[in-house]
């Protein structure tokens, strides 16, 4: 059996990585070839990113598996590591790349800013370095891939280069990568504890000191959280995905927002090993604010594509505090309520992907239907455009929260974990976690409201513009990847235990617990992560019988009465006339909530008059962040700036006397 | 029966948090006097109850003594004033009631951790309401800092007092008799004082509210 | 999933079917006697559902198919959540399909259409309708969990069947979480199923309206469907409170005299229910549309209160 020179899934995973690259090649090589590019290349990449997630699931119950890879510096090869957790978000990648690709494939127009071959060979560069990222396994090989991927991602985000909001917007965005890098590479340097030996291997062997593995974690979140977009570092987000062309942002948001959560996870429960209970709670109260703080931003977005970001930074905080709930878990040793915050925290990545994806795809299809942002301008396309708006429908669904969609099987999860904390030994933690739990259903609700703003204002009524009436529908390359993404929302709010049952092992890895055997609980309908007596929830019982009844309640109408139907005009309360203005706008919809949640905001107001010829009403609504850290810090270094800046005189003889000084002083302390 | 007893107890406690609550969202005066009194109530029941369970006379005669000042006595001269003050219209609060809500839940969870070490050497029935004894106090003080009207800071004050009466039976079965008289006076007194204080600030400046007090500072 | 487990489920959907509109009409009927009013019969409600699924159905020109599924999806909605809600028995098969964290879900499902077909004409009544609706959800929803938690903590599950039965088996105690519980509870349910200090049923006044301004465009047997279903949450949420808080007389497993001394108790409760419904409704005033948010954070930090106070006295 040894003999058998068998095909590891390393090996197949690496084979597609090569793939790719390959692909982005090809793309160079037919650099202005637009037919070849979109029609081709991209639909290619889509099947190996399906080849990719079936390796990485068929690898994820198997033994983590290593390889070499001597490229780079002389002594310094890569190494790569596909263990349960890699291999689940490889998935992850996967999966959802397959649905943008082919339907980037389809999106991608003539004579946008970037020619078509390098825009190929910039997206796929940036698969390569999310797929390299999970596979790393030292902090060098690490470290390059993730700059590959943030630098492939800012020649992603600039595509259109000549506006100069995005030229700004891709500059903040690899501004604050850098400034996470940085920690990054500190969390490592602080890892190997002055071993020298960067391999994970290593980290993992290490036992550091209390200090010393806080200052690590401190540093890997304050550095991963830039990349995923965590208070306050999350200004970058709301300005580079809605600059992004729609399957760039889809990808960025849908997935590598993922690989900052990976690395949160792998540094975390497996290079650190037992977490300190405080980190949980510094987790959970990150995460929890950043999640209020993204949904509340996003109930006052105007713009579809900024709202969908803050969403995403809604829904990274979510996953955070699921992290940071199974740290206080695994820091008082109880390992299946850890596995059961974290199996929520993998599976809500898993939704988060796929549904957040579905939705930007929407929105660029809708964006080439239109050439609109702004929800101001939008309205009543579900006449126009069915297919996109029957998709995002379920991606709605699916971010509210609500069952039977994808998303409600995460929160739920969560919301489980969170009800089961009364055996925490600290008094404060048993009497906080429940306050968190509040924050997170609320959280949750207000999800709901946003949602229903942004599919209500971009699809229903009537067409606030003329222009709209032209929109058409889809492509077929674009319909097929918003089909995919939609069949995996459904099939993973309808297939919980099957899904948990993939996560099984990851948990098994880091904390010897899984949800398997209890979760299935003798049946696969029913989703139990303790037991059924403690809580049960069923998607495809629960589906068909609404659906039944719904069918029963359609049949028994028409037999027993009627099903006659009369087309007329809207009645509203007799209202004699009546315009598409007189609809709400976003900003009219989105007010309720800048009311509440006032003081979160930055607000500027332009209120008329009752004796203006012209009123004009004006809101801006701005991140208070921005003014409060981000302007501060510019300030001081501008100040510092200034005060460097005196050394420069301008005069030869001067610069030396600096050189001389040095030297003299250098040569001192080696002295002594 | 002492399980039931300290179950009586418990629903006491958290009835007197949950005025304390009503109070911190109450926007009328009227309605806070009303809930003033319905806390000296709750007071009162609690006492008794332990009274009876221990068979403590003198709590007896402070349960009696509650009534008459707290029940009876304070809410008729509090209307009475606010009748001559003309003052039953709503009251602003400095923060919106809300947030106020989730701080006086923040200092709930505080006050219970911090009364936890104390309650566990106690030996009284109804050591676990210590923790909202203490809460309730932190509330009162907090309703007195976020109002700006006097009417309501004094209802505050007295609140607060209920809060530590409620905290003494809890924790040692009620203090001295001859302390417990001594607070009563000293409440009425400067329910006197304070009442008499309004009226002058009210001829001062034509209004109830503490801002004009600021005035006063020399600059 | 036995036979007779089917039948208890058949016959409490048939209860709900049938006791939603009746407990509407009692309501209707209290709230006319305590204003000194003629009261209509209580069987009014079915002839308004008969009028109008006789009335044939308007619908707006450019009005898109979510318009019309949502009725029929509404009333599914509520119509599951009346049999996921123990009413009868807490051995029901529907049981385990959803506990209390889905039966939330479920109503945010039901308020997520009933929004969007508002929206869909494109007026401007929808519009403000669904804004409000949205509004006072978000608040609710959370608040309706906070209640829901601190009955699952009390009895350490969320099934709502589990709880139940946990709930009514303890030896007597008082539990004050329960207190502030059912207060917040109260608030919940008087705004969620657009009550009077929230909203009034009663209004077509366009400034003041919530609920009516969703369905203002619905007519015929759309109309009838959405009244039926907003029926059925009122039974629903009922069901849901004296279960939580009045748990006695819900029939156990394989206890055939309590299943059928189960409907008469549930009858008289949801009597008392409804009158005490009336009676707040009569006493207190319609309050502006700026303190509803005040009105529901209220309860939702009741519901919080309540959890911890659960765990600050372990009862």
């Amino acid at each position: 059996m040894g003999e058998l020179p068998e095909l590891l899934a390393i090996d197949a995973a690496m084979a597609v990585v090569v793939a790719w690259f390959a692909v982005g090649l090809a793309g160079l090589a037919a650099l202005h070839n637009f037919s070849l590019v979109a029609r081709v290349l991209f639909p290619l990449s889509a099947a190996l990113s399906l080849a990719l997630a079936g390796t990485a699931l068929s690898a994820l119950p198997g033994a983590p598996q290593t390889a070499v890879l001597a490229i780079g510096l002389p002594d310094l090869p890569f190494h790569l590591r596909l263990d349960a957790l890699s291999a689940f978000f490889l998935a992850l990648l996967g999966l959802a790349s397959a649905g943008i690709s082919v339907f980037a494939g389809g999106y991608f127009r003539r004579g946008e800013g970037t020619p078509p071959g390098l825009l190929c060979l910039h997206y796929h560069l940036f698969l390569v370095g999310m797929a390299m990222v999970m596979l790393a396994d030292d902090a060098y090989a690490f470290m390059v891939t993730w700059e590959l991927m943030a630098l492939a991602s800012f020649f992603l985000v600039t595509t259109n280069h000549r506006i100069a909001e995005i030229r700004r917007a891709g500059f903040l965005y690899l501004l604050v990568a850098h400034v996470g890098a940085i920690a990054i590479l500190l969390c490592f340097g602080v890892l190997q504890a002055n071993t020298g030996d960067y391999t994970f291997a290593n980290m993992r062997a290490q036992n550091l000191s209390p200090f010393w593995s806080s200052c690590a974690f401190l540093l890997a979140l304050f550095g991963f959280g830039a990349k995923a977009g965590i208070l306050p570092l999350h200004v970058w987000l709301p300005e580079a995905h809605p600059a992004a062309p729609s399957p760039v942002s889809a990808l960025m948001s849908g997935v590598m927002l993922k690989t900052a959560i990976y690395g949160m996870v792998r540094v975390n429960f497996d290079l650190l090993g037992s977490p300190l209970w405080w980190w949980g709670v510094a987790a959970l109260s990150v995460g929890l604010a950043t999640a209020l703080f993204g949904v509340v931003f996003a109930a006052a977005q105007v713009d579809m594509k900024r709202l969908l970001a803050y969403s995403s930074i809604e829904n990274v905080g979510l996953i955070v505090v699921g992290l940071g709930l199974a740290m206080v878990f695994a820091a008082y040793r109880m390992n299946s309520l850890a596995a059961l915050a974290m199996v929520a925290s993998l599976y809500h990545c898993l939704n988060h992907a796929l549904f957040k994806s579905l939705l930007f795809l929407g929105t660029g299809s809708v964006l080439h239907a239109t050439q609109e942002r702004n929800l101001g301008k939008l309205g009543g396309l579900m006449r126009y455009m069915p297919f996109v708006a029957w998709t995002s429908l379920v991606g709605v669904v699916a971010s509210a929260g609500l069952p039977p969609s994808n998303g409600f099987v995460s929160e739920w999860l969560l919301l489980q974990g969170f009800l089961f904390t009364g055996g925490l030994p600290n008094p404060y933690l048993r009497m906080l976690v429940p306050i968190f739990a509040a924050g997170v259903v609320l959280v949750a609700a207000l999800a709901g409201y946003v949602m229903v703003k942004f599919f209500g204002v971009i699809f229903l009524g009537r067409p606030r513009e003329d222009k709209l009436a032209q929109a058409h529908d889809a492509g077929w390359l674009e319909r097929l990847g918003l089909a995919w993404l939609t069949a995996g929302c459904v099939l993973l709010g309808l297939f919980p235990v099957a899904v948990i049952e993939v996560i099984d092992p990851i948990t098994y890895a880091f904390l010897g617990r899984g949800l398997a055997q209890s979760g299935r609980a003798g049946d696969w309908l029913l989703l139990a992560p303790v037991s059924a007596e403690r809580a049960s929830y069923s998607p495809i019982l629960f589906l068909l019988v609404t659906a039944a009844i719904v069918a029963a309640a359609f049949v028994l109408v028409r037999r027993f009465y009627h099903g006659r139907l009369r087309r007329a005009a809207p009645w509203d309360c007799g209202h004699p006339m009546q315009t598409a203005r007189m609809q709400d706008t976003a900003e009219g919809f989105g007010q309720p909530i800048r009311q509440i949640f006032e003081p979160f905001y930055r607000m500027h107001r332009e209120l008329p008059t009752p004796f203006d010829a012209a009123p004009r009403y004006r809101v801006t609504v701005e991140d208070p962040l921005w003014a409060w850290v981000y302007l501060r810090i510019a300030a001081a270094t501008e100040a510092v700036s200034r005060w460097v800046g005196m050394l420069q005189r301008g005069r030869i003889s001067i610069y030396l006397l600096y050189s001389f000084l040095t030297l003299v002083a250098l040569l001192f302390l080696t002295q002594a | 029966m002492s399980a039931f007893t300290s179950q009586v107890i418990n629903l006491f406690a958290s009835v007197l948090l949950l005025i304390a609550f009503a109070m911190l969202a109450q926007r009328r005066i009227v309605t806070l006097i009303n809930l003033f009194a319905i806390q000296g109530m709750a007071l009162v029941g609690s006492t008794l109850t332990v009274a009876w369970a221990t068979g403590q006379h003198h709590l007896y005669w402070s349960a009696g003594i509650t009534f008459v000042l707290k029940v009876v006595a304070l809410p008729w001269i509090l209307h009475r004033l606010i009748r001559r003050l003309n003052v039953k219209w709503d009251i602003e609060t400095l923060i919106n009631i809300p947030t106020m809500m989730l701080v006086g839940i923040v200092l709930v969870v505080f006050a219970f951790n911090l009364a936890l070490p104390i309650s566990e050497f106690s030996q009284s029935i109804a050591r676990g309401t210590l923790g909202i004894a203490l809460a309730c106090v932190l509330m009162s003080f907090l309703m007195m800092i976020t109002r700006s009207k006097a009417v309501p800071q004094v209802i505050g004050f007295l609140a607060m007092e209920n809060g530590l009466f409620f905290a003494a039976t809890s924790a040692t079965y009620g203090m001295p008799m001859v302390v417990e008289l001594g607070i009563a006076l000293d409440v009425l007194v400067g329910m006197v004082i304070l009442g008499v204080f309004m009226f002058q600030i009210r001829e001062q400046f034509d209004s109830l509210d503490i801002h004009h007090l600021e005035k006063l500072k020399e600059d | 999933m036995n036979l007779e487990g089917f039948l208890a489920q058949l016959v409490a959907m048939v209860v709900a079917l049938v006791g939603a509109p009746l407990v509407m009409g009692w309501v209707n009927q209290c709230r006319a006697w305590l204003q000194n009013r003629r009261a209509p019969p209580l069987t009014m409600p079915f002839r308004t559902l008969h009028k109008l699924f006789w009335k044939e159905s308007v619908v707006a020109h450019d009005a898109s198919p979510i318009f019309r599924v949502t009725p029929y999806v509404v009333f599914g909605c509520m119509l599951l959540a009346s049999l996921i809600v123990p009413t009868l028995s807490t051995n029901m098969p529907m049981a385990p399909a959803a506990d209390a964290i889905a039966l939330v879900g479920l109503f945010g499902v039901a308020r997520l259409f009933i929004s969007l077909a508002a929206m869909d004409i494109g007026t401007s009544f929808g519009t403000l309708g669904a804004r409000r609706e949205m509004l006072v959800g978000f608040l609710a929803e959370p608040a309706f969990l906070m209640v829901l938690f601190t009955a699952s903590l009390i009895s350490s599950s969320t099934s709502l069947a589990t709880t139940v039965s946990a709930l009514a088996h303890r030896e007597f105690t008082i539990l004050p979480s329960l207190a502030f519980a059912g207060l917040a509870f109260t608030m919940v349910s008087l705004a969620e199923n657009a009550r009077v200090p929230v909203d009034n049923p009663a209004t077509h006044l366009e400034l003041t309206m919530i609920h009516e301004a969703l369905i203002l465009e619905y007519s015929g047997r759309h109309l009838a469907l959405i009244e039926w279903a907003a029926s059925l949450k009122l039974f629903a949420y009922s069901c849901a409170g004296l279960a939580i808080f009045f748990p006695w007389g819900i029939a156990e497993a394989n206890d055939h005299v309590a299943l059928l001394w189960a409907l008469p108790v549930l009858a008289m409760k949801l009597a008392i229910g409804g009158f005490l419904l009336a009676l707040i409704e009569t006493i207190l005033a319609k309050m502006r549309i700026f303190r509803v948010p005040e009105f529901l954070a209220t309860a939702f930090l009741l519901g919080v209160l309540a959890i911890l106070v659960h765990l600050l006295l372990g009862a």
